[in-house]
C-alpha cells in the first residue's frame, strides 16, 4: 500500500512502458467504469431532487416506510436502517478479504469474502420485502376526502380511526370518521402510475422503483460477482497467480455499490 | 501473443503484497472506520426519527440544519468509503485527480442546475415566461 506513493521522476513515469498511475490496468478500468457508473446513479438522483423541488408536497420517508418483518407499522425508518447496516458491515468483510488477499492467506479471503457474499444476498432479500411491502401497501390504504388525499391507518387493535394527511396533519376521532364515509376514492399500494403514498405525485414510486432497482440490480450482480471470485479462491487460481487482485478488482465494485446506497439512503430516505 | 500490460499488472499487484505486521495496522484502521460509520448511520436513523419535518401541517423551522446535517454526515461517509476502502487515499495524486475531476465538475453543476431549476419552476416567474 504505502509503495504507491513513492518517489518517481516525471519523466519515468510519464515515459512509457508502465502505468503513469502506477496501478494495474485491470484497477485502473474497473475505476473508470465506477466512475462512468456513479455518473449515471448521480443522474438518477439529481433527476428525483428535480422532481422533489418542482412539485408541491412529497411523502417524508419515515411515514411511508415504517414497517418491520413480522412486526407491522410503527417503526420509522428501522428497517432501512438495518439493510444499511448490514450492507456496511458487507463491505467491511470485503475489505478485510483485500487485506487477506495482500498476506497471501487463502483462507482468510475465502472466510471474508463468503461473509460479504451472505451480507449481499441478506440486503437483496432485504429489498425485494421492501418492494413487496410498497407495491402490496399499508393494509388500508389511501382515501379521498374532503380535505384531500388521506393514508388510513387505525390505532389500538383496529378500534380507533386516523387519518393521516401529510405534512404531519393527523385528524382522529368523529372527525375522522365523517370524512371517511365521506371517502369519494379509495388508492392502495404503489404501481408506476399511482401510488398511495403520495397520490398526487405518482412519480415518487416511479423513481423508488428506478432508483432502489437500479441499486438492487446493482448488488445483485455484486453477489454474483463475489461469488466466482469465492469459487476461484478456493479452488486456489490466485495461489498460482501470486497475487488476489482479482479479489481487489470486485472489491472496488462491492464499495461502490455500498457508497451509492449510502446516497440513496441519504435523499430517499432520510431528508 | 504476450500481452505486456499483463505482465506490468503482475508487477504492481505483486508491490500491494504486505506483511502480517504491516497488516494488523490496517486492519485496526479497518475496524474504526467500521466504528465511525456505524456511529453516523446510527446518529442520521435517531435524528429522522425523532425530529419531524412537520409538526401538525406546521414546518419545522430548524429542518434546513437537518437537511444539511444530513448531505455533510452523508458526505463524510462517502469519503471514509472512497479513501480508506476503495483505497484511493493511497493512490498516486494524479489518480485522484482523475477519479474525483468528473464529479467536482459535473454532477455540482447538474445538481446546481437541476435544482434551481426545479425552483424556478414553482415561482411565480415561471407562469409569466410560460403562458
Amino acid at each position: 500500500m504505502g509503495q504507491h506513493s513513492e518517489k518517481i521522476s516525471k519523466s519515468e513515469l510519464w515515459g512509457g512502458g508502465g502505468s503513469p498511475f502506477r496501478i494495474s490496468y485491470g484497477k485502473q478500468w474497473m475505476w473508470m467504469f465506477l466512475v462512468s457508473d456513479a455518473l449515471t446513479f448521480g443522474s438518477l438522483l439529481t433527476a428525483y431532487g428535480f422532481a422533489r423541488h418542482s412539485a408541491e408536497s412529497w411523502p417524508i420517508g419515515e411515514e411511508t416506510f415504517n414497517a418491520m418483518p413480522f412486526l407491522g407499522n410503527g417503526y420509522p425508518l428501522l428497517y432501512v436502517a438495518l439493510m444499511t447496516f448490514i450492507l456496511i458491515v458487507s463491505s467491511v468483510t470485503m475489505v478485510l478479504a483485500v487485506e487477506a488477499g495482500h498476506r497471501k492467506d487463502k483462507k482468510g479471503v475465502a472466510k471474508w469474502l463468503l461473509l460479504t457474499v451472505v451480507g449481499g444476498v441478506f440486503f437483496v432479500s432485504s429489498q425485494a420485502w421492501e418492494w413487496y411491502h410498497f407495491i402490496h401497501g399499508t393494509h388500508y390504504g389511501s382515501v379521498l376526502t374532503a380535505e384531500g388525499w388521506a393514508v388510513v391507518e387505525y390505532l389500538n387493535g383496529g378500534k380507533d380511526l386516523i387519518l393521516k394527511f401529510g405534512k404531519g396533519v393527523i385528524v382522529d376521532g368523529a372527525s375522522a370518521q365523517s370524512l371517511f364515509d365521506g371517502a369519494t376514492a379509495t388508492m392502495q399500494g404503489a404501481n408506476l402510475i399511482e401510488n398511495e403514498y403520495a397520490p398526487e405525485v405518482p412519480q415518487y414510486a416511479n423513481f423508488f422503483f428506478f432508483i432502489t432497482g437500479f441499486h438492487g440490480f446493482h448488488v445483485f450482480s455484486g453477489v454474483v460477482f463475489n461469488l466466482i471470485v469465492y469459487i476461484n479462491v478456493v479452488r486456489g487460481v490466485y495461489d498460482e497467480r501470486g497475487h488476489f487482485e482479482m479479489v481487489e478488482k470486485v472489491g472496488l465494485y462491492w464499495h461502490f455499490v455500498d457508497l451509492v446506497w449510502v446516497f440513496v439512503f441519504t435523499f430517499f430516505y432520510l431528508v | 501473443m504476450e500481452r505486456d500490460d499483463l505482465i506490468k499488472d503482475h508487477e504492481y499487484s505483486l508491490l500491494a503484497n504486505h506483511d502480517e505486521e504491516h497488516g494488523k495496522a490496517i486492519r485496526k484502521k479497518i475496524w474504526q472506520v467500521t466504528l465511525i460509520l456505524t456511529i453516523i448511520t446510527i446518529v442520521e436513523v435517531s435524528t429522522g426519527a425523532f425530529i419531524k419535518q412537520y409538526y401538525d401541517g406546521i414546518a419545522n423551522n430548524f429542518w434546513w440544519i437537518i437537511k444539511w446535517s444530513f448531505i455533510i454526515l452523508t458526505l463524510v461517509k462517502a469519503g471514509y468509503i472512497v479513501l480508506v476502502f476503495m483505497h484511493l487515499g493511497d493512490e498516486r495524486k494524479n489518480f485522484k485527480w482523475l477519479i474525483l475531476g468528473p464529479y467536482l465538475l459535473f454532477i455540482a453543476y447538474l445538481i446546481f442546475i437541476c435544482l434551481t431549476e426545479a425552483a424556478d419552476y414553482l415561482s411565480p416567474f415561471f407562469d409569466v415566461i410560460s403562458p
